[in-house]
């Protein structure tokens, strides 16, 4: 019907008195890798159980393949991971893939799986004896052991080294490359940068911007420069400016580099120049921090407790 | 079909992998049998008593597995990320909940054999094999709203508190039912009482298909209505279950 292969629409959902999403839309259309981005507690987990058919939205709708999530032939094409590394730990790698593969028409066969992610030689190991990077590419194999048009991931690289997410993200292309689509929540900057076409940021329960990566990047600060200044002329490169309780100034910047130079030639005094990445909740300050008086008052009229 | 199987086989197998994690629910019973019923021989020794004494337990140690595995286990499972993510697989609540119940009831039978070896090696029990298989398809069959109350249980609470109130169900049940002691030797208010616990309803049936008594209609009244109330909260607490829970 309408091509995409999930969507919510208006969908708002309450934990108690929380209102973890807010009347949220969302289209994933065939193809492509959409980040979903955010700070902590901004909706996004939420949102992705309400596509995998884990919860109920309280209000508003969702679609998974044109129908129910929560409806299992709705998920005969998704394919999901444990949160965190959530292995039944006595069971075999090998027995957990033919077990999640039996649930599938067509699964890639186990010995195939385990050779493409590199867990050949683990196969009769129980998955509570694996480290942490295995243990989280095997789930990351489980998603795609069916075949799935479409695959759905809760942070997959949270707490894992440099060199297993590296080697993570390889096999996610991999699966992209052969016509997947891919959701991926993270808390990383750099990681919906380094895989994503499409980003959607959500926080306080709304989508805040859903746009090309390039057009979200020039919105959003990724560099932060820390400084002691008495007087800061007006800087072009600046996008969000705050004074810190240390009596610092810290600047907000795409480009770190020009608003140096920028800097350095409105010959400002300024001492002890500091400069990083930008975190994540910094980067999206600026995007949120407009609405964070009005996502205090909560605005919807859901009826019922949930 | 096919997926309540798989469902049953990697439940048996997840449980198989920690073979102590079994041998409470069923040794225990028989180790009751072994200690309390054995030595003293106005029980162990009079056929009539050894075999009520036997199906008292056997019961005892269907409801154990009912209220331990199914009670205090699903609440553990879903505090787990696995059965979050099983639930996400195109699989219904059916084969899962199936599953469950396979396993459970296997590990029913299993239990009863250690009981029923005791019996027959150690006591004067007595009863034909017609009348063990009766027994042990009235102790299953009275099982029944014991096991939509370990349902109940699980699904509802959380893992810390289906513990205590798994605890809170099973020993005190078991003893005002008469699954301990014969209620026989109560006082006569506490042989009243006890006739509106399901322990007791159970208790009853089983000893009297064991004995070849008469089928009795008050307990098996008492343990449907008992049934009726436990499979409406098993299913409300089933639906509203959104695996573990946030406020």
């Amino acid at each position: 019907m309408t091509g995409l292969l999930a969507r919510a629409v208006g969908v708002s959902r309450r934990f108690g008195d929380t209102l973890a999403l807010d009347r949220a839309d969302l289209d994933i259309p065939q193809g492509g890798i959409v980040g979903l981005l955010g700070p902590n507690g901004a909706g996004k987990s939420t949102m992705i159980s309400l596509l995998t058919g884990l919860r109920r939205p309280s209000a508003g709708r969702v679609e998974l393949f044109g129908g129910d999530p929560r409806n299992p032939a709705s998920r005969r094409r998704l394919g999901t991971t444990p949160q965190r590394t959530g292995l039944p730990e006595n069971l075999r790698v090998g027995e957990v893939v033919d077990f999640v593969g039996a649930h599938y028409a067509d699964p890639v066969p186990t010995g195939e799986l385990l050779d493409r992610f590199g867990l050949t030689a683990l196969r009769r190991r129980q998955t509570g004896a694996l480290s942490g990077g295995q243990q989280r590419l095997l789930t990351v194999a489980l998603a795609v052991v069916g075949r799935p048009a479409l695959v759905v991931l809760d942070e997959p690289t949270t707490g894992l080294d440099v060199d297993a997410r590296l080697q993570l993200w390889d096999a996610l292309r991999d699966y992209h490359a052969t016509g997947g689509t891919l959701l991926l929540t993270s808390h990383y900057l750099e990681e919906v940068e380094a895989l994503a076409e499409r980003v959607v940021v959500i926080a306080g329960g709304r989508v805040l911007v859903d746009d090309t990566l390039d057009a979200v990047r020039s919105r959003v600060p990724t560099r932060r420069l820390l400084l002691r200044a008495a007087h800061l002329p007006a800087l072009d490169g600046v996008l969000d400016q705050a004074v810190l309780p240390d009596g610092r100034t810290e600047l907000l910047t795409n480009d770190s580099d020009a608003l140096v130079r920028e800097l350095v030639l409105s010959e400002a005094e300024f001492t002890d120049l500091e400069v990083s990445g930008a975190s994540l909740e910094e980067a999206f300050r600026s995007l949120t921090g407009r609405r964070d008086d009005e996502s205090l008052v909560p605005t919807s009229t859901t009826t019922g407790a949930a | 079909m096919r997926m309540l199987l798989l469902h049953a086989r990697y439940q048996l197998l997840e449980t198989a992998r920690i073979p102590i994690a079994m041998v409470g629910n069923l040794v225990f019973p028989a180790l009751i049998m072994l200690f309390f019923v054995v030595p003293q021989s106005q029980v162990g020794g009079d056929p009539v008593a050894a075999t009520a004494a036997a199906g008292q337990l056997s019961l005892f140690a269907v409801i154990n597995v009912c209220l331990y595995t199914f009670g205090a286990g699903i609440a553990e499972d879903r505090a787990q990320p696995w059965d979050a993510y099983v639930r996400t697989l195109p699989v219904g609540a059916g084969p899962r909940f199936g599953g469950r119940l396979l396993t459970g009831l296997f590990f029913c039978l299993l239990g009863l054999i250690p009981v029923i070896v005791v019996a027959a090696l150690f006591t004067s029990a007595q009863a034909s094999p017609a009348q063990i298989l009766a027994g042990v398809a009235v102790v299953l069959g009275c099982g029944v709203p014991f096991l939509l109350m370990g349902l109940a249980v699980g699904y509802h609470f959380s893992v810390k508190a289906s513990l205590v109130v798994v605890q809170l169900l099973v020993f005190p049940m078991a003893f005002v039912g008469g699954l301990f002691m014969p209620p026989e030797i109560f006082p006569s208010w506490l042989d009243t009482a006890s006739h509106a616990v399901p322990t007791r309803a159970g208790r009853d049936l089983v000893v009297n298909a064991l004995t070849g008594g008469p089928v009795d209609g008050t307990a098996l009244l008492v343990l449907l209505g008992w049934t009726a109330v436990l499979a409406v909260l098993a299913v409300v607490a089933f639906r509203r279950d959104e695996g573990r829970r946030f406020r």
